[in-house]
């Protein structure tokens, strides 16, 4: 009896080690604090009517970043315990905090390994971008919405519902998957992880993914289907472009990562043997499959950042982006490539010469339309009048720092330099580079770019360099250590070296690297919080503060809940140049009548059906058969409710669109 | 707003739920090619275990393919029915599909049955995994139509033929065939092939 209620859970899952005391504690302190803050200032209601429930792109692509922002605090410090473990845990250095050598012991540090590998690609990346496209991508073709208002509250709420379920493990259960950000079997099996670790890991993976696939639906329909008249696809803005291209590999890309992590649930819950070493299991079919996907979503990770600094060279250039149908092309042929390559990853399998030969040459071709956008970029530079500000600074430090982790990579596509390097610190400092310096840079480029047309205000400029300089130096600092460590022999996870090694200078350098980073994460707080404070003499009261070139910086700033008052029409690709260049900009001058415009109604549904998945996958990592039966009940519940409500959509009538219109533009 | 505006912004409507539908069925599309594709890695993959040889029956797999593809049929009866705005006969078409598809279902779970009865069941061997695994996710998938068609005929009571449910009518009618389609290759590529 006591087993169907609880399940697998025990006394023995609460907190009782220090960090999942420290961590439990700290989220229920904070927790107390945020609801005594809210429930003080009586913003229940007002959290729940305007945000919450809400299905209005703008505000769900802030609640993304705010969710990203604080994940990116979550994952940077388990970087930074990492690299302390790495700096002291030497030869006969004596241990602290129980741990044998450094402060953590072997099993505690893989975790962490773990969670800092999934949080940063599922949770801060993928969530920035979400939230990045959720603002911009209607506003850049014209729609006032997405296609499916409803899918993309769910899509955020799944993300949060997975995002909550990582770091679930703190309070219940004491333990995350000590097998690596991709869990690859057998060690990810029942029988070498008998814990409830990486079913934690499964099943925040499946929520999250779930969010990203009908994110990607979503996105495809809109582009597809919305654009204002006029804007062909070759005259799509390219951020516009790279959205599509990447919500295309998370559509191909995400069923792979859903399914093949399903299947080694299976193997953990119904005894099946799809990866297993016994009873014909085949291990390295887990590995193919999840990297059939991996290999597409690094560049799901990288593509829309391609798009923001194409928009924003472009615009602090004062020139048209070089060779716009090559960027396009070059785009499109990563995506393709991106799914010939996975075998890069484990060219160690041991598949023979002549596969590794055909990955390797694929691999190395990805390299010919990344350079075609690099040299398009720099063009665009090229006689142009360029502004230093805080996004352009992001993006040259993108154009140096992606062109040498890319050499980089180009070395490791050759099998017989990657049969050395494998697995090796030189590895991770490559995909450290791309990642940081084209996902991490592009979305503080495109933050910042984009921070007045949603706010209002722009962000600090003085601060916004000081804290770009920081973070490119620390990563300088940081990791080219990692490439000479990892040409040294240090492999990846390492959680204790001999002194013999001569490996700690350089760890400890790399320590002082994360430091510096550090820094140049509080410069970025400091730099918003000043911002705020200072916002009065930041304000953007044209609607237009960089000079910008395409749509969405043709309608008031922060942009009104309706996007548009009249939906513009596009007849070429800088569309709002061109308008400006008519003279049918500022829009005193080009005033017209107004007409009604619809718009989805709010609905808490999307938060009850990702209650429900939360709960389902909850009874999943504990096998509570109940509380599954429940959860899913629930969740088809939800949608069997939603599909009778037909009145899902509101008007707001051609009077008050220009009431509101003449208010926004009086500042 | 006006009555034509109206229309065409319920037609765009439409359109693009039709759009997202079909992007839906290909990402269902690539879950169903990686199950086949871990069907054939694992196929021979028995470890002493009975082989498809020893447990497929001809006569079962051909009554299940029969089954599905008159149900097929007379979804698309239905939507014909729905189109030329006859209420009663789409709700009678729709039962008859239910009805075909809870048959293919009971056989399935029957075949199902008598294979762990004679000790194959999905624990036995990588091979067996991968059989349930493919097969039941295709059942999975028949159960959700099957609700999807009770809560349909229950909306179709209900509204009656509104354009909504009309529009969900056609999107119900597209995975249903789309799991026909699925079908065939599971019939000819796992129970033909396996007992060739």
């Amino acid at each position: 009896m006591t087993h169907f209620i609880l399940g697998d859970l025990t006394w023995a899952a609460l907190p009782h080690a220090w960090y999942t005391i420290g961590a439990t504690g700290t989220i229920f302190v904070g927790g107390i604090v945020v609801m005594a803050v809210i429930t003080y200032y009586k913003k229940w209601k007002w959290l729940w009517k305007e945000w919450f429930t809400s299905t209005d792109p703008k505000k769900i692509g802030i609640m993304y970043i705010v969710m990203a922002s604080v994940m990116l605090f979550r994952g940077g410090l388990d970087a930074m315990m990492i690299w302390l473990q790495q700096s002291i845990s030497v030869g006969n250095a004596p241990g602290y905090l129980g741990a044998p050598s450094g402060y953590l012991d072997a099993s505690h540090f893989q975790q962490i390994f773990t969670s800092h590998g999934d949080i940063m690609v599922f949770f801060v990346t993928m969530g920035f971008f979400f939230g990045l496209m959720n603002l911009i991508v209607p506003l850049q073709i014209g729609a006032r919405d997405l296609a499916f208002p409803f899918l993309n509250s769910l899509g955020f709420w799944l993300y949060v519902a997975g995002a909550v379920f990582i770091n679930m493990f703190f309070v219940i259960g004491g333990e995350f998957a000590a097998s690596g950000w991709l869990s690859l079997p057998p060690l990810s099996e029942i029988m070498y992880s008998p814990g409830t670790g990486v079913d934690y890991w499964i099943w925040s993976l499946q929520l999250s993914g779930l969010g990203s696939l009908l994110g990607g639906i979503n996105f495809i329909v809109t582009i597809i289907k919305m654009r204002v008249k006029g804007m062909t696809l070759m005259k799509m803005p390219l951020f516009t472009w790279t959205s599509l291209c990447s919500m295309a590999l998370v559509v191909a890309a995400f069923p792979v990562l859903t399914i093949t992590t399903l299947l080694l649930w299976y193997d953990r819950f119904f005894g099946m043997h799809f990866f297993t070493t016994t009873a014909g299991g085949n291990p390295m079919l887990y590995v193919n499959l999840i990297w059939m996907w991996g290999h597409p979503e690094v560049y799901i990770l990288v593509i829309p950042a391609f798009g923001i600094f194409s928009e924003i060279v472009a615009t602090f250039s004062g020139k048209k982006i070089f060779g716009y149908v090559s960027m396009v092309c070059a785009v499109i042929c990563i995506t393709l490539l991106s799914f010939m390559v996975w075998l890069h990853h484990f060219f160690t399998m041991g598949a023979g010469a002549d596969v590794d030969a055909f990955f390797g040459i694929m691999t190395g071709i990805i390299a010919i339309p990344t350079a075609v956008q690099i040299f398009n970029w720099i063009a665009t530079m090229f006689r142009g009048r360029i502004r230093f500000t805080t996004p352009m600074m992001y993006f040259m430090g993108f154009v140096s720092l992606f062109t040498f982790g890319g050499m980089a990579g180009v070395l490791l596509s050759i099998p017989g330099a990657d049969f050395e390097l494998h697995n090796s610190l030189f590895l991770v400092a490559h995909f450290h580079t791309m990642i940081v310096s084209a996902a991490l840079f592009g979305i503080f480029a495109g933050i910042t770019y984009w921070f007045p047309k949603i706010m209002g205000f722009k962000l600090n400029e003085k601060i916004g360099r000081r804290a770009f300089w920081l973070w490119i130096v620390g990563f300088f600092v940081s990791f080219t250590p990692l490439y000479i460590l990892g040409f040294m022999g240090a492999t990846r996870r390492l959680d204790y070296y001999a002194t013999a090694t001569g490996y700690q200078p350089f760890f400890i350098t790399a320590g002082i690297g994360v430091c510096i980073i550090a820094a140049g994460v509080l410069m970025q707080v400091w730099q918003v919080v000043v911002s705020v404070r200072e916002r009065k003499d930041n304000m953007d009261t044209t609607g237009d503060p960089w000079d910008g070139r395409t749509l969405e910086w043709a309608t008031s700033s922060p942009v009104p809940f309706y996007d548009f008052a009249k939906k513009p029409e596009a007849d070429s690709r800088d569309a709002f140049w061109e308008m400006k260049k008519r003279g049918e900009w500022p829009r005193a001058t080009a005033r017209t009548e107004y007409e009604d415009i619809e718009l989805s109604k709010n609905t808490g549904m999307a938060i009850y059906l990702s209650g429900f998945f939360f709960l389902f996958s909850f009874g999943a990592v504990w096998h509570i058969i109940w509380l599954m039966a429940l959860g899913f009940v629930g969740c088809i519940a939800c949608v069997i409710i939603r599909s009778f409500d037909d009145d899902t959509e509101y008007v707001i009538p051609a009077a008050e669109v220009e009431k509101m219109e003449t208010l926004a533009w009086k500042k | 707003m006006n009555e034509t505006n109206a229309t065409a912004a319920q037609a765009a409507q439409a359109d693009r739920h039709a759009f997202g539908f079909w992007v839906y069925l290909m990402t269902d599309l690539v879950i169903f090619g990686v199950l086949f594709a871990v069907y054939y890695v694992l196929k021979a993959s028995t470890f002493g275990g009975p082989s498809s040889n020893d447990l497929f029956s001809l006569s079962t797999a051909l009554t299940n393919t029969i089954v599905l593809l008159t149900s097929s049929f007379t979804c698309g009866l239905a939507t014909l029915a729905a189109w030329s705005k006859k209420l009663n006969q789409t709700i009678a078409w729709l039962a008859v599909t239910f009805m075909l598809g809870a048959t293919f279902l009971t056989l399935e779970l029957s075949e199902f049955s008598r294979f762990m009865s004679a000790g194959a069941s999905w624990q036995r061997s990588a091979f067996l995994s991968a059989f349930f695994t493919l097969v039941g996710t295709h059942g999975l998938h028949i159960a959700v139509g099957l609700l999807w068609i009770a809560v349909a005929i229950v909306q179709l009571k209900v509204k009656g033929l509104t354009p909504s449910v009309v529009s969900k009518l056609d999107r119900f009618t597209l995975f249903w065939h789309f799991l026909d389609i699925v079908w065939i290759f599971i019939f000819t590529t796992v129970y033909l092939m396996g007992i060739m």
